[in-house]
């Protein structure tokens, strides 16, 4: 018997039965049903001590009793008092809403659960409703006519059920007439939250960890080396090359910072070799850094102060080694932060240079002063430059897609560039349907913290508008293959994918680039670099030489 | 009770207007609620909008909807990712004047049981730029009232709205396209299960409000003989500060300028704000220049990290048997 933590636990057909009526009971009359596969396991206290945060404790979310502190009620208020002095965001967001209802069927939660409390409008309400009670006018007069509420536990606990169904991915606030942008609610909600004590520990405990030795995945330095040691082992296995892997090499030109989801598992290790391919044939002098071992930011998921503590260590390192400027991987969330709150945050770096591409020799003027780029924005420069041996056709087995994830697309805007290179290196592209990519893109249904097992049921229903997506190009087009350029994406959509549309396989971009790239000295290429064997191209086949046109 | 106490207190307030034509309360309706109408909404609105911009924007973080400006060999959009204030302008002008965002709007829907569709939908569009436009023209047709002589753009607005010139008064086209978008927006608030579900009482109170001004509006011109030389004298006079209450002025007119009263000192204290609001959304009004120029956060504060000198101390060991480089041995 598969377990709720499980995706074999959910018939597709009851999934698909989705009921997006609301019942008839009004929403503050309904108290939130915590059940297995929806909700994720609250924060360890050893985490919660380790970054010093309050009221660390162990708890479990089914418990009657949460353990807040005493004084629980003033802490909540006060920190929205705080919270709405210091974004404007929060505060007009607070103010503006007319209820609408334009972004209630746009919520990939609400799409695959037919929850209402997943519209984003009502997401927002359940912190608006108290704001409304005990920071307005109107609602400290006349209550609940004027749409406020009581703070109780329960809506605490309504709060935590809620924002950790959120990935804050933005897609309502294409929609929104106000720009009202449900992650700023989100991150809020779960900022208050995070003042009792009240974390999640599939968040916390990779912020635990990034914060004492620099990624998520608590990885020492050593085992960083280890693991990049053994992935050259399957590139030279691959492809007959030995790369080099300098780390925290002091006077490199360039720090490269990646998501450390993709120094483990499948099909992120595919990914995390293809870098290194792709430096070692451009003899990029670069180096890794074990202290900055992350660009992913789990912070962002926690607290504004969070995300700015493991943030810092990029810039700082940065100069440590005394590299010219920094190049990013292919993660999503990571550069919603790069872009949006590292400059900001832990800036300026007046120590580094504009990025300029040594093989090349663009400079990245809308990077000047980040002096951060993007995997994609380098590569395609690469690529228009010719600077790079691509033989498409390699990936001829291979029809692909393209998911747009949330924060490159709604916070960054990078859209043609990862779609020039795969252009590129693939012959085979088909787009899936217009309302479902680029700034409309849905979510893999495991972003923002949400990515773990426990969460099963609400992973599979938030990946159902994407799934479904796929699954209409695997069936019109014989899709094969999704690429997504987001390390949770890597982790998350290939269950998504494995449940919604059995056969797509999700890659990097930088995989279909490795896979497509004729090395220098390169054996000849039987197999990919998931050493699968190439088909068409069997060990003992005479291989017309490709031309260097 | 979201729907029928909002209604009935329309209703209520427009029965009290009436008092305006009773001797001796002309005064109160007909110069002092108008008057502290005005200065609650100028004051209201002026506070809500200081209250908000007294939040500072602490990041950046426009909402992309088009492709950033990266490599110059990449076509950029210029209004859904803005780089320059003029390029945000035009964003907001869209989203203000065309309700860009919500021409996107989409609906839902399962086919076969399977498959999710997404099918354009116009209809919320058009129903809030037919109340918006309507209700905008219809106050500037209303200065022919506030003015003498009448500027040429309230005549020449007033001679386009009446191009049909059907009727004597001649009927307005915005008259007509305001009362059946109000009544729209009220209907699908009510029809579609999901916006009924999230709707609170303060929903519907400026829908009734504006329903019952529109329709009062238009019994005032249409339907019952007003001293249209009474109200213009009134309005005038209020312009002068010098406010003479003619005693021809009709009930219903009273019911009609009560009710305004009431929006006006309703509208900043309600969700109507987001007039102002709008042109304040950080994910809206700002240019995606965030790696090009260096956002400012007023209250940006040091925070606690763990220094690379406190990690290397506990793993110097490791990373010195694994061969990589250490600042001190």
């Amino acid at each position: 018997m598969a377990k709720p933590d499980e995706p074999e636990f959910y018939e597709k057909e009851d999934l698909l039965k989705v009921d997006w009526k609301p019942p008839t009971k009004g929403w503050m009359d309904v108290p939130v049903d915590i059940r297995p596969g929806t909700y994720i396991y609250p924060g360890k206290a050893k985490n919660l001590k380790i970054l010093d945060l309050p009221n660390a404790r162990d708890w479990a979310v089914t418990d009657q009793d949460w353990k807040l502190p005493a004084d629980w009620k003033t802490t909540i208020l006060d920190g929205m008092a705080d919270r709405l002095s210091k974004y404007r965001s929060f505060k007009l967001f607070m103010d503006v809403c007319v209820r609408c209802g334009a972004c209630a069927d746009k919520c990939h939660f609400f799409i695959g659960s037919g929850d209402p409390k997943n519209m984003p409008v009502l997401r927002a309400e359940l912190l608006r409703s108290i704001y409304r009670k005990d920071f307005t006018a109107l609602g400290k007069v006349f209550g609940k006519l004027a749409g406020g509420r009581e703070l109780t536990e329960d809506v605490i606990k309504e709060w935590f059920y809620y924002f950790y169904q959120c990935t804050e991915c933005r897609r309502c606030s294409v929609f929104c007439p106000y720009g009202i942008d449900t992650a700023e609610i989100t991150m809020m909600g779960r900022e208050l939250l995070g003042l009792l004590g009240l974390y999640v520990n599939w968040v916390i405990e990779p912020v635990a960890n990034c914060f004492m030795v620099g990624n998520h995945l608590g990885i020492q330095p050593h085992g960083l080396k280890d693991t990049l040691e053994f992935m050259a082992d399957d590139i030279e296995e691959a492809t007959g090359i030995r790369v080099d892997i300098p780390i925290n090499k002091k006077g490199a030109e360039i720090l490269f910072v990646t998501p450390s989801g993709d120094f483990v598992a499948e099909p992120g290790i595919f990914t995390c070799m293809s870098y290194m391919l792709l430096f070692h044939e451009l003899g990029l002098d670069y180096t890794w850094s074990t202290y900055a071992s992350d660009g992913g930011n789990f912070g962002l998921f926690t607290s504004h102060e969070t995300l700015k503590r493991l943030n810092a260590k990029i810039y700082t390192e940065a100069k440590r080694l005394g590299v010219k400027w920094i190049l990013g991987g292919e993660c999503g969330h990571m550069w919603r932060v790069i872009h949006q709150y590292m400059d900001t945050m832990t800036g300026p770096a007046d120590f580094l240079e504009v990025p300029k591409s040594p093989m090349t020799g663009t400079v990245f003027e809308h990077a000047r002063s980040t002096k951060m780029i993007h995997l994609m924005e380098f590569t395609a420069d690469l690529i228009r430059n010719n600077k790079l041996k691509l033989d498409p056709s390699r990936n001829d087995h291979i029809t692909v897609t393209f998911h747009d994830s949330c924060n490159p697309a709604r916070a960054m805007g990078i859209f043609e560039e990862p779609r020039y290179v795969i252009r590129s290196v693939c012959n085979n592209f088909v787009e899936m349907p217009e309302n479902t990519i680029r700034e409309q893109t849905f979510c893999c249904g495991g972003g923002a913290g949400l990515g773990t097992d426990e969460n099963m049921e609400m992973r599979l229903r938030g990946g159902m508008p994407r799934g479904n997506a796929v699954r209409y190009v695997q069936e019109q087009h014989g899709v094969n293959q999704m690429a997504a350029m987001c390390a949770i994406d890597r982790a998350t959509l290939t269950t998504v994918a494995d449940y919604w549309a059995p056969g797509v396989k999700v890659t990097g971009i930088s995989e279909l680039v490795a896979n497509a790239m004729i090395f220098t000295g390169e054996k000849k290429r039987t197999e990919n670099l998931r050493l699968e064997p190439i088909p068409g191209v069997a060990e003992d086949d005479e291989v017309e030489a490709p031309s260097d046109e | 009770m979201n729907v029928l106490i909002p209604l009935v207190a329309v209703g209520g307030l427009f029965i009290v207007g009436f008092l305006g034509a009773v001797l001796g309360m002309g005064w109160i309706f007909g110069v002092a609620f108008p008057y502290l109408a005005v200065a609650f909404f100028l004051g209201g609105l002026s506070y809500r909008v200081i209250g908000w911009a007294n939040s500072p924007v602490p990041f950046r973080i426009p909402t992309t909807c088009g492709q950033q400006k990266s490599l110059p060999w990449i076509k950029r959009q210029r209004i859904e990712n803005p780089h320059s204030t003029l390029e945000v302008i035009g964003r907001m002008a869209l989203e203000v004047l065309c309700f860009r965002s919500l021409l996107r709007n989409t609906k839902v829907e399962m086919v076969d049981g399977k498959r999710l569709v997404y099918a354009t939908d116009l209809s919320l569009w058009i129903g809030a730029m037919a109340m918006h436009w309507s209700f905008l023209i219809i106050l500037i047709r209303h200065l022919r009232f506030f003015t003498n002589p009448v500027p040429y753009f309230a005549t020449f607005t007033e001679k386009l709205d009446g191009f049909m010139e059907i009727g004597l008064p001649v009927f307005f086209v915005t008259t007509v396209v305001f009362v059946i978008a109000v009544a729209y927006l009220l209907y699908r608030r009510l029809a579609i299960s999901q916006v009924r579900y999230i709707s609170l009482l303060g929903d519907y109170f400026p829908l009734f409000l504006l329903l019952g001004i529109g329709v009062s509006g238009f019994f005032l011109r249409h339907l019952t003989k007003t001293d249209v030389a009474a109200v213009k004298e009134l309005a005038l006079s209020w312009t002068h500060f010098a406010p003479v209450v003619p005693e021809t002025i009709s009930p219903l007119f009273f019911g009609h300028l009560f009710l305004v009263s009431v929006l006006l000192a309703y509208f900043p204290f309600s969700k109507l704000a987001h007039m102002a609001g709008v042109f304040l959304s950080p994910t809206r009004n700002l240019a995606n220049t965030n790696r090009e120029i260096r956002h400012i956060n007023p209250w940006n504060y040091p925070v606690k990290v763990h220094t690379y000198e406190e990690y290397e101390d506990e793993l110097r060991e490791k990373m010195k048997t694994a061969g990589i480089p250490v600042e001190r041995q």
